[in-house]
């Protein structure tokens, strides 16, 4: 293990909830809008980790675990991404496998806690982002072979999304192009954002992820909100590995660029949202399909 | 219409209560339901008691080609044979007299308090109800079926709007059917108006629905000038359409900006929602109040416009023209809010015409139906504004609707500020005329606005009926929320906007 691994995986821990802040603010701007402190994210869960938190009668321990389970997975996840070049706290091969099955398990803590409510609206958000994300994950793993294959010999994430530099550019820049815009499109409808999800709503019939977690308080939420910043860096880390190529060896260089890669997709995220309308909810699929089938034609164009 | 026993009067006019003839249950089930097929719609359909524990029922219909009113009455006792089921413009007018008096409408389809409250009537209830009712516990329509299921929202919602409980039959992401449970806020204001008008009349008008303080203020004051027999001065007329049309274009930003938020789509909604703020400041330019609280009196307008005021609006104006243009151009240049707004929340034409809409709701059903323009009065009588109509019916179409609007309020604003009459503008309005019927029709931003006073043998005020557009347009919106996707219920919700305290009053 590397001590550069472990300061990546510390850094992500500290710094995720601020992608969050970017987003929002670059939104504000766009608005004309002096818009919250950039830090408002960590004040949000700071203050809802210092309240207690309430109960439905009706719910079991599946609603308590909900939460917890899902942050710990997504944790995990993060353990195994790996950051400007350097290689992940984790790494086996086959290891995105695991990634992806870690974001499915944190997943399915949320549904399960969101369907233990027995809320309609929970029900409804619960199947809508099973459907989107069954039809996202795709997408993800078949955008991973084809960098895999861009970086041949690579079988663990680490080393293939390590692998991706100038040369790979050049040599299958095409493909590379491909996958990053299917993982784009994966990661807003992961991360609930416009066009496939509205993070600022407040109207429970059309929200995906939110309306899952409307019954959650307290530390919980603060969990869920910490566990979806987590999230948006572990998705985004594989973005800005593919679209910022930068790998001198220098590890303070390559890491900074990295990071610079972060914080633009943080602030195309919040130019995206500032200049497009939601998709219709029965048009998401379509779009999701389309995420899926530019990986597809990504693995085409390295099927030699 | 020779033949017809009704009572023809002119808008604006008052007609002495015992002019307005008394047919026979039949008689009067016929005519109206003649007239109804003629054309003519539904202005008002209330009761009020009559001697001998009888209720008396007045409907008023107004007829947009001819631009009369007309007017009939019968009395009833416990029942009477309901006229929903051949004039479903009568369905929730008939639910409200049924409530209010313990009156059976017998046949009618769909038999439910829309405001819970006991009878007016003591000892009738057409329920048979012991005990008081509450809001929204009610027997709601239900789908049976294995994959169909049911969500209940409000009356506590997620934003800070009013309350309103609206109950989906779905299967999937699919709706069946919308059932719109409302009355959390009846506060009886039509009761508390009874042995006026006194100094608290127009307070109540213009917190009625505050939304709507001008539209209201002024469908009251026509009233009892109609009753008075005063004459408001021309520039009073002026001032009172300036803050008519101003408040209609704060509302119809407002609204786009809202519809824009509701797609998600940020450029708009933060524009137009800065935009509606400089058109209600332009309403506190002339009397001082955001909302036009106090402006609109009885004989004219409490506040007159000095010069500089004038030149003040006119710069706002310009001001605030450009932005709104720009800021509404912007949504239809959007592929992505057309994708949302197109072919959503459609209601056809027929339906439109059969329920009774009004307002922006009838007219992007291409209905030409604007008070304004069929019964006007006051300024309108001599400045027109074209009526806007779309033809699709769709959220698109209500959008765009009020977009004309707005076009058309402006350069209607411009050309009144820029030849306004000297003049005072406020006249001594003298005592109602005793025994008298008035009905003033406004239209207000959402749409038609109808108050009927009816005087008593002293020219106090013996009953009076508001109808806030929103009575007519509920149904609408259930309507159109048949076959969509339940996602897509608060942007058809937002593209009509109806109020909840105007309706439950």
């Amino acid at each position: 293990m590397r001590i550069e691994s472990a300061v990546h995986f510390a850094a992500a821990l500290v710094l995720a909830p601020l992608l969050l802040g970017i987003i929002n603010r670059t939104k504000a701007l766009a608005a004309g809008r002096a818009g919250q402190p950039l830090l408002q994210p960590y004040f949000d869960i700071i203050k809802l980790l210092r309240k207690g938190a309430v109960y439905s009668r009706t719910t079991t321990w599946v609603f308590r675990l909900g939460p917890a389970a899902g942050l710990a997975a997504v944790t995990l996840a993060l353990a195994f991404v790996p950051f400007g070049g350097a290689p992940a706290l984790l790494a086996f091969s086959g290891d995105f496998l695991l990634v992806v099955y870690l974001l499915a398990a944190a997943r399915f803590a949320t549904v399960v806690a969101a369907l233990d409510t027995g809320s309609s609206f929970e029900g409804m958000g619960a199947s809508r982002e099973v459907q989107f994300s069954a039809l996202a994950e795709p997408a993800l793993l078949l955008g991973i072979i084809a960098v895999a294959r861009a970086a041949p010999g690579a079988a663990s994430l680490s080393a293939c999304l390590g692998a991706v530099d100038g040369r790979a550019w050049a040599a299958s820049g095409p493909a590379l192009a491909l996958a990053a815009a299917a993982w784009l499109i994966v990661f807003l409808a992961e991360n609930a954002r416009i066009p496939v999800d509205d993070p600022a709503t407040h109207l429970e019939l059309t929200m995906i992820h939110e309306v899952m977690v409307l019954d959650h308080g307290g530390p919980d939420l603060a969990y869920i909100l910490y566990g979806a910043a987590l999230k948006m860096w572990v998705l985004g880390a594989l973005l800005a590995a593919v679209l910022v190529p930068v790998r001198t060896g220098a590890w303070a260089v390559d890491c900074a660029a990295a990071a610079a890669g972060m914080i633009l997709l943080a602030v195309l995220v919040g130019a995206i949202e500032s200049s497009m309308a939601r998709l219709r909810l029965v048009r998401v699929p379509q779009l999701l399909i389309a995420a899926s089938a530019l990986s597809v034609l990504a693995l085409i164009l390295l099927m030699r | 219409m020779s033949g017809s026993p009704l009572l023809m009067f002119e808008h604006g006019g008052v007609a002495a209560l015992d002019r307005v003839p008394e047919l026979g249950v039949g008689e009067f089930r016929a005519h109206v339901l003649d007239a109804v097929n003629g054309g003519a719609r539904i202005a008002t359909f209330f009761g009020r008691p009559a001697p001998g524990g009888a209720v008396r029922l007045l409907a008023v219909l107004a007829e947009e080609y001819s631009g009369i009113l007309q007017a009939a009455s019968t009395t009833v006792y416990d029942s009477y044979s309901a006229l929903t089921p051949e004039c479903p413009q009568a369905h929730w007018f008939e639910r409200e007299i049924a409530e209010q008096w313990g009156v059976v409408p017998r046949g009618h389809p769909w038999l439910k308090p829309i405001r819970f409250h006991r009878a007016y009537r003591d000892g009738k209830d057409a329920w048979r109800r012991a005990e008081a009712p509450v809001a929204g516990v009610a027997d709601f329509f239900r789908m049976e079926g294995e994959e169909i299921h049911e969500v209940a929202v409000g009356p506590v919602h997620a934003g800070i709007i009013e309350p309103g409980h609206f109950r989906f039959q779905c299967h999937g992401e699919n709706v069946f059917h919308l059932e719109i449970s409302l009355g959390y806020q009846h506060r009886g204001i039509e009761r508390r108006l009874r042995g006026g008008p006194s100094a608290r009349t127009l307070p109540y008008m213009e917190t009625l629905a505050g939304d709507t303080s001008i539209g209201h203020a002024l469908a009251c004051c026509e009233a009892l000038e109609a009753l008075a027999g005063a004459h408001v001065p021309a520039r009073a007329h002026v001032l009172r359409g300036v803050a008519l049309e101003i408040e209609r274009l704060a509302n119809h930003t407002g609204d786009l900006g809202a519809l824009a938020g509701d797609v998600g789509f940020l450029p708009t909604a933060s524009y137009c929602g800065r935009i509606r703020g400089d058109f209600l400041n332009m309403t506190a330019v002339i009397c001082g109040n955001r909302f036009g609280r106090g402006l609109v009196r009885p004989g004219g307008a409490a506040f007159d416009l000095a010069d500089e005021h004038v030149q003040d609006l006119e710069r706002r104006l310009q001001a605030a023209e450009r932005d709104a243009a720009g800021a509404i151009e912007l949504l239809w240049h959007s592929s992505s809010v057309m994708g949302r707004f197109e072919d959503t929340g459609a209601v056809t034409a027929e339906t439109a015409q059969a329920l009774g809409l009004v307002g922006p709701a009838a007219r992007a059903c291409g209905i030409e139906r604007d008070v304004r323009h069929d019964f006007p009065l006051g300024i309108f009588r001599y400045a027109q504004i074209p009526v806007s109509t779309f033809g699709s019916g769709d959220v698109f179409a209500r959008a765009f609707v009020r977009a004309l609007e707005i076009q058309r309020s402006i350069a209607f604003l411009k050309s009144q500020l820029g030849m306004l009459s000297a003049g005072p503008v406020l006249a001594p309005v003298g005592p109602c005329a005793p025994n008298a019927l008035a009905v003033a029709l406004v239209e207000g931003w959402r749409g038609e606005i109808c108050h009927a006073c009816i005087t008593d043998e002293a020219g106090r005020i013996a009953h009076y009926k508001v109808v806030d557009p929103s009575f007519h347009n509920w149904m609408g919106l259930a309507m159109a929320m048949r076959g969509q996707q339940i996602s897509d219920f608060p942007l058809c919700n937002k593209s009509f906007n109806l109020s909840y305290c105007g309706h439950d009053l």
